[in-house]
């Protein structure tokens, strides 16, 4: 590892003063704190841009910062592919056809829609294990940040893991969900801004575009690309051999664009809940499309000046030692550091040390806000204690469940950081095994808003047998050249079979289609049974979450621009412009 | 919820701001420190660039309490 980064008083002091703003916003919103609605639905209050910012921000973890920064150095402008494609269709999926049906239910979580909408079983499979991925996803990410700042900076990796976990306690534990969107706003500012030097600086020592493009040629060629390959998006797949990221446009459209990204922005509660706290259903509606205005530029503040940094380090390894390893293989994910350390001067250091750490505090206080109310609602409420007739009683018991659920939430965390430590690899494979629950969620979730002859029964068994069709892939599938087990193939071994069913390129590709097998599955599944079984909902109960059963009612909005439709003509064509200039 | 989250950010950016950009004045001479920043005084700029974005998150919060009224 090379030489520790040294901050200086001042450095200190900006980063003093974040944590005094955050705890403050915390502190303030105490005194609102007073039912379980507004401790873990924040009263639904929120207005629409609020929602929005802090949408994208809880999406902005440490580990999506530094994981894209590391992405972009690895794969160039191809990583873009997870904010236009990956991201956005999704998003204007999600705020025009499926929040009226989220926030018009009533539901309190994406679980609780579907005992709404479905029945008990479908809920408790999705809340049990929506709460552990909650719990795995907030340890990983608290365990990298510990590690960086001790191996970085040279803090003591026990006080880094604890102290941050107790501010983020301390903030969700005063003011609930609202404290963590509130605070996620303000998160994305710092993140925005402490950010902004590196790409200023990157493009300006590279000579702009037009000089990262020179630049990077003869580097890229070397590497047995087309010189521009780097810096296109779609330009060069139609193979997979052709681009660095190792996948074809039907993965990225398909895989990516389509099953990968719906199931994780249309169903994924940590994401749906910042919408759901929207002050009214037409707020509801624009928080993701509001969301998805910054989301696009995103890319520029991280991607682009990883992929600048391919080019520093090759003019200045010395600078970037700490992307090697001692395998010979750099470590991708410190790219962001690397940078920070290159070009930050004392005092703009300390403040893109402060955007790491706010980054990391969104995604974590997303995840235990999420864990909180699922655990409380879904789970608690529903097996443990149910409501009773005493209705201020019953508030006040939940209330304080809620509050006990956050410190279990974060302490939860923290063991399963230390577990990450040890463990890392069981850790990631874990991980992967429950993100695979996103793809048939989206199948079930998609089919029960809009079919109304979709049934619990046939719900239940196409979500459970999507995930297994996953597993199953998972298991007898392997990207090249990786480990078996945790990257896949531990089935084929278990079985004591000679080969895996099937060699993938790369890991990226294997993902996607573990995700079109699983959603594939999903879908034929449950419309199948759905014919064979008795649906046990009348029409009158499904009012309000399927599509045909809801009567439509006329919106009035005065001012065009702040008409759903009109915000996602406006975001789906910067898409899509974006997409042909860097085609 | 009883809070506009647009003065806490005002308010932190200003400070930061006014921080950032006195250090900036201060440091201005020290060319090794800007030897990082390709020798532009880039705390000076963020700095008045951070306090331009908290007033103007603070002004914004004026505005819209005279509308209120």
């Amino acid at each position: 590892m090379s030489e520790i980064l040294k901050l200086e008083w001042i450095d200190y002091l900006i980063m003093g003063i974040y944590f005094v703003f955050v705890l403050g916003i915390g502190w303030v919103l105490k005194k609102h704190m007073k039912t379980a609605g507004a401790f873990l639905e924040a009263g639904r209050s929120m207005p629409a841009w609020v929602a929005g910012l802090a949408f994208i921000s809880t999406n902005l973890g440490a580990l999506e910062v530094m994981g894209m920064t590391g992405s972009g150095m690895k794969y160039g402008m191809l990583t873009t592919h997870f904010y236009w494609i990956g991201a956005i269709p999704a998003m204007i999926f999600l705020a025009l056809f499926m929040m009226p049906f989220y926030y018009g239910s009533k539901a309190r979580s994406v679980p609780e829609f579907l005992k709404l909408r479905y029945d008990e079983k479908t809920r408790g499979l999705n809340a049990i294990l929506f709460a552990i991925m909650t719990i795995l996803a907030s340890g990983i990410s608290m365990y990298a940040l510990a590690l960086l700042m001790n191996s970085v900076l040279g803090w003591d990796f026990n006080l880094s893991l604890w102290a941050s976990a107790i501010i983020v306690l301390a903030y969700t534990y005063l003011g609930g969900l609202s404290s963590a969107i509130y605070n996620e706003v303000l998160q994305f500012f710092i993140i925005v801004i402490g950010l902004l030097p590196l790409v200023i600086l990157a493009l300006m020592e590279v000579g702009g575009w037009s000089g990262l493009k020179e630049h990077l040629a003869p580097i890229v060629e070397a590497k047995g690309y087309a010189r521009d390959a780097y810096l296109t998006t779609w330009k060069y797949t139609a193979n997979m051999k052709g681009n660095p990221l190792g996948v074809e446009w039907f993965g990225i459209l398909f895989g990516l664009g389509f099953v990968m990204s719906f199931g994780y922005w249309c169903t994924n509660f940590l994401i749906v809940q910042r919408a759901m706290s929207a002050e009214s259903k037409a707020a509801a509606i624009k928080v993701p499309l509001i969301g998805a205005l910054p989301k696009m530029f995103i890319p520029f503040l991280i991607i682009v000046p990883g992929i600048a940094a391919i080019w520093l380090s090759s003019i200045h390894p010395d600078a970037f030692k700490i992307l090697a390893l001692d395998s010979g293989h750099p470590k991708y994910d410190y790219t962001i550091i690397a940078l920070l350390q290159y070009y930050l001067p004392t005092g703009l250091l300390g403040l893109g040390i402060t955007a790491l750490l706010a980054s990391f505090m969104s995604g974590m206080a997303g995840n235990v806000s999420a864990f909180n109310t699922v655990w409380t609602y879904d789970i608690y409420q529903s097996y443990i204690r149910p409501a009773t007739k005493d209705k201020e009683g019953d508030d006040k018991h939940y209330l304080k469940v809620g509050k006990i659920t956050t410190i279990a939430g974060v302490l939860l965390s923290i063991a399963a950081a230390y577990i990450a430590g040890k463990f890392g690899n069981i850790m990631d494979f874990l991980q992967t095994i429950f993100a695979m629950i996103n793809a048939p969620l989206f199948a079930v979730i998609f089919l029960g808003m809009f079919w109304k002859r979709t049934t619990g029964h046939a719900a239940f068994v196409g979500l459970l047998a999507g995930f297994c069709i996953a597993l199953l892939h998972h298991g007898l599938t392997i990207p090249y050249g990786s480990d078996t087990m945790f990257k896949g193939g531990w089935l084929t071994d278990l079985l004591g079979m000679k080969e895996n069913l099937y060699v993938y390129p790369v890991e990226m590709a294997q993902n996607f289609w573990t995700a079109i097998f699983a959603f594939t599955t999903a879908v034929s599944l449950t419309v199948g049974l759905s014919f064979a079984t008795k649906q046990q909902k009348s029409d009158e109960e499904l009012k309000g979450l399927v599509y045909s059963l809801t009567p439509r009612v006329k919106v009035h909005v005065d001012e065009w621009y702040n008409r759903p439709v009109v915000l996602a003509v406006i975001v789906g064509v910067i898409m899509i412009s974006l997409s042909i200039i860097f085609w | 919820m009883g809070l506009d989250i647009r003065i806490p950010i005002g308010l932190m950016f200003s400070i930061f701001g006014v921080i950032i950009t006195l250090f900036g004045i201060f440091t201005h001479a020290s060319v090794d420190l800007y030897k990082k920043s390709l020798g532009i005084n880039m705390n000076l700029w963020m700095g008045i660039g951070m306090l331009a974005f908290g007033l103007f998150m603070l002004l914004l919060v004026k505005l819209s309490k005279k509308e209120d009224k």
